[in-house]
């Protein structure tokens, strides 16, 4: 029976199984031997380890000015001024130069955004502080801003360092009242549109349906409206927020009943009046780290999420508290939550890059960006305001297909995204995966079923199609036979949990 | 789609749900290679089976041709109805779009319709129309409509009020089918399914293109197609509270399955040239699976960028080029094929956008829009009645066809099924087949 209780699990239970468990979902995996010392720490220590990672050197601190803020930059007054002129006196050539300059900056933003693609694959590849771009992938869902709508790579690029220094922050101060001062989202939901005379509604919509209550959870269309004219005059200027009193309405707004003259962050701390907004964020939370519940609540999820969001609301929405509680959880360990997530994209190229230990291959992070596209999530690209789905909608046939292919291109250097399927040779050091576990093919094929998918015993099932290919191999084990047992392994429906 | 699903196939001790799939197609003589390494012993054993002689599809109702298909299109983002179909004759179109209004010199005549036109670019569907094969249904909506992008195509796609539940032809089968999956019925062109294809036990195939639609570690090495064979093609009974696992095996398998027999079929030159676009790309892609005559009643293909909050009248012309011209193109392709009595097309939006053009020069989400219909037997013309621009509903348009009457119309009179079991009360069938 699962435990629905808040109640930490028993240090003595926390084994190499479970630390695993841990690595898996409070980053992106480990290998055997990560576990084993995450297991020798003791649960307490290690979850201490994982969630303080504030404390662990950041080798790569990502800076303001690692990338070019004045690609995208609204014209300047003489800039406009000559365009204005030109257009006026019908110089065709003057204005031709003018688009042709707009068009070459529009071409290097979308340069810069690949670049930042690639930066940040790398990054959650190679962190020492898995948690902490967890999370952020987390928040990038949660607060869902695409480069296709914005086209300003600079603000994604300032959103995605918002986000993730306020990983484990506070919700509402911090996150969702940075959000309606950030840049890109404003872009995103046209609050830089929102005007006293022409309100535009989309932000104030969002900031409840998808980012703090739900959809029709305790507001109303006239909230909606009345919300809007509230964030009038929130908006962007010089890759910053701007206040701009004229076009904000300064008059008295009813909303969930209340009347004043709000304003936007007015408007958040109303929202925050709402038992939705303890509430929401917790169980996206819950089916991001503990189970993504493909049938829906079940009466140990509700009530344990309902303690979880009491605690999230005693804690002034404080995130930490409640990542920690739920990493400490005997309800975490437990073994219906253990396997019991679908890897999105993202998890599944990342663990695989970080525990299998591949080779580094031409071009190859811009292959796996086009790849994690393909299966349905891009960085810096949800699909919608939304976000992704998470969960069951990651597979269909497609993906399957796609995510077999991708893993085997890790392995192998055989590309999933190009139609001549030609393959990288750079070599595969896969005998260093097994070292110590060649005595036999079946002590081989054991040692990476269990750590690759965190089983206890693999199944006769399991282990009989990689034991006759190896028979088809004459037994040997090799470079080229290991590489071949991790086609099939990570070719397997099981690789696909986490 | 037909009844002999639920035959018994005795020989199939696991009675797993997608035994009967395979047992058709290679009846029916689909049953392609890749199983050269290997043909596992369940697949030998189906294909051992009870042989149905081919042409022995039942229709689910009298009269209607069993190998009838519909072709499902979504204009994603909700399209500005009302610049789809110009009201040029109501001073209230000029009164509420100063930016973005049409002139009635630039719209397109409808025949027979005087007052309203088509945006210029979808000179496609003009043809169409000339031809008697384009039906546009105005004013269609639903009681209560939801603004939310997410909500509002719950809703379309699952005929609920409150967008929950399953999809519509995720229910058609389920009801055709007497609760089987049906892997074939049913595919999607894209990266993922639509919602609308999901059933309780139906699930849809989706690709997105041919190339990716297979696994590569056969070109690596030979010795490992039977293994990931083995690995992939297992079965499992399809159940209710399925497990993770249980899922990912059925669909694993449904992938192995599909790619033999779509990929055969795509592999094809198209029999005319597509014009540029997203749609055309994906119409064509359903022009070739319908061609090979695959078993598939259902296809789906959508086009997004329709949310066109700000200056939106270049965007939204490009968007009406594309669709016009890419219906057209599709509709010469299924004549050229001899396929054009049995495919019919259905082209909707989750919402059309306010009356009122916003401070942007673009729209917002707003209500009832037009659907399009298309297909030899499909009513030609301006259908239903346009909504009133004076009276609103909170500066929204008012519905006055309900999309599950198109969808009861179409599901009795194009699908031959039980339109109530599906959409859970007998709508009456708009008047448009």
């Amino acid at each position: 029976m699962t435990v629905s209780s808040l109640q930490p699990l028993d240090p003595k239970d926390f084994d190499e199984r479970k630390a695993l468990h841990l690595l898996q979902r409070a980053g992106f995996g480990g290998t055997r031997q990560q576990a084993q010392a995450l297991a020798g720490m003791g649960l307490d220590k290690a979850v201490d380890y994982i969630v303080n990672y504030k404390n662990l050197p950041d080798p790569h601190p990502p800076a303001l000015d690692d990338y070019d803020k004045e690609i995208i930059r609204p014209a300047t007054r003489t800039e406009r001024e000559t365009i204005r002129k030109a257009r006026q006196s019908g110089d065709e050539e003057m204005v031709d130069m003018f688009r042709t300059e707009r068009q070459r900056r529009q071409r290097a933003d979308r340069k810069q955004i690949a670049e930042m693609e690639r930066w940040w694959l790398t990054r959650l590849v190679s962190t020492p502080r898995p948690l902490e771009e967890k999370l952020t992938v987390f928040w990038h869902g949660h607060f869902a801003t695409g480069y296709r709508t914005i086209e300003d790579s600079y603000h994604m690029y300032l959103q995605n360092l918002m986000l993730r220094e306020n990983a484990m922050g506070n919700f509402k101060e911090d996150l969702v009242r940075g959000i309606i001062h950030d840049p890109a989202m404003i872009r995103y939901l046209n609050n830089h549109q929102n005007r006293k005379q022409a309100p535009n509604e989309n932000l104030a919509r969002e900031l409840m349906e998808l980012f703090t209550l739900g959809e029709g959870e305790g507001y109303t269309e006239d909230d909606i409206k009345e919300g809007a004219r509230a964030l009038t005059g929130y908006t962007v200027e010089d890759d910053g927020f701007a206040f701009q009193t004229r076009q904000h309405d300064t008059g008295t707004k009813k909303i969930f009943g209340r009347s004043g003259q709000f304003d936007g962050d007015d408007f958040v701390d109303l929202i925050f009046t709402r038992s939705g907004a303890s509430t929401f964020v917790i169980e996206k939370l819950y089916r991001f780290f503990v189970n993504d519940l493909p049938h829906g609540e079940t009466p140990d999820s509700k009530s344990y999420i309902k303690l979880l969001s009491n605690l999230f609301k005693r804690n002034d929405w404080n995130i930490k508290p409640i990542i920690e509680t739920m990493l400490l959880s005997e309800h975490f360990y437990d073994e219906s939550n253990i396997n019991a997530i679908i890897k999105s994209p993202v998890q599944l190229i990342v663990q695989a890059a970080r525990t299998l230990n591949p080779p580094q291959r031409k071009k190859m992070v811009q292959t796996l960006a086009i790849a994690s596209d393909i299966m349905g999530q891009r960085l810096f690209a949800p699909p919608s305001v939304k976000g992704w789905d998470g969960g069951r909608t990651w597979i269909n046939t497609s993906t399957v297909f796609m995510r077999q292919n991708t893993l085997l291109y890790l392995l192998t250097g055989q590309r999933p995204d190009s139609e001549a399927w030609e393959a990288d040779g750079t070599p595969f050091d896969a005998m260093a995966l097994v070292q110590g576990y060649t005595s036999s093919p079946r002590n081989t094929i054991k040692f990476l079923l269990t750590s690759l998918l965190n089983i206890e015993n693999p199944s006769r099932e399991q282990t009989s199609s990689l034991e006759d290919f190896m028979k088809t191999q004459n037994n040997k084990i090799n470079n080229e036979t290991v590489t071949g047992l991790l086609t099939l392994i990570t070719a397997m429906p099981e690789y696909q949990l986490c | 789609m037909s009844h002999h699903h639920h035959d018994q196939d005795t020989t199939t001790s696991t009675g797993a749900s997608d035994a009967y799939s395979r047992r058709l197609f290679m009846q029916q003589g689909m049953a392609f290679l890749s199983m050269a390494t290997t043909v596992p012993l369940f697949m030998q054993r189906s294909a051992e089976g009870v042989m149905l002689p081919v042409g022995s599809l039942v229709s689910s109702q009298a009269g209607v041709p069993e190998d009838h298909t519909l072709v499902v299109i979504q204009l994603a983002g909700g399209n500005d109805g009302l610049n789809t179909v110009i009201p040029y004759g109501d001073r209230a179109y000029y009164n509420s779009r100063p930016q973005l209004a049409i002139n009635k010199s630039d719209a397109i005549q409808i025949p027979g319709a005087d007052g309203y036109g088509l945006h210029p670019n979808l000179t496609g569907l003009l043809e169409l129309l000339d031809n008697g094969q384009a039906g546009i249904i105005q004013g269609v909506g639903y009681p209560n409509p939801n603004r939310s992008h997410f909500t509002s195509t719950d809703i379309w796609h699952t005929g609920n009020h409150n967008g929950q539940g399953y999809g519509w032809l995720g229910k058609y089968f389920d009801n055709t089918c007497a609760g089987k999956p049906n892997p074939k019925g049913s595919i999607a062109i894209g990266n993922k399914a639509p919602l609308a294809l999901h059933g309780k036990t139906q699930k849809a195939v989706n690709f997105e293109t041919e190339e990716l639609f297979r696994w590569a570690g056969g070109t690596v090495d030979d010795a490992l197609k039977k293994p990931y064979d083995v690995i992939n093609r297992k079965e499992v009974e399809a159940k209710e509270n399925d497990s993770q696992l249980d899922f990912l095996v059925r669909t694993s398998l449904d992938a192995q399955v599909s790619s033999d027999r779509i990929r055969a079929a795509v592999s094809k030159q198209p029999l005319l040239n597509y014009p540029d676009g997203q749609l055309s790309q994906q119409l064509q892609l359903i022009a070739s699976m319908i061609r090979a005559d695959l078993p598939t009643r259902v296809y789906y293909a959508s086009l997004g960028g329709f949310d066109t909050h700000a200056n939106q009248l270049n965007s939204h012309a490009n968007l009406m080029r594309q669709v016009g011209d890419a219906l057209n193109a599709f509709q010469k392709d299924l004549k050229k094929q001899g396929n054009t009595g049995k495919v019919m097309t259905m082209v909707f939006s989750e919402f059309g956008r306010r009356v009122a053009e916003n401070g942007s020069s673009g729209t917002d989400h707003g209500t009832a829009a037009p659907m399009f219909l298309i297909g030899d037997n499909v009513q030609n013309g301006l259908l239903g009645k346009h909504p009133s621009l004076t009276n609103l509903d909170q500066g929204d348009l008012k519905f006055n066809t309900d999309f599950r009457e198109v969808y009861a119309a179409v599901l009795e009179n194009w699908m031959g099924a039980d339109s109530k079991a599906i959409l859970g009360k007998k709508y009456t069938n708009a008047n448009v087949l």
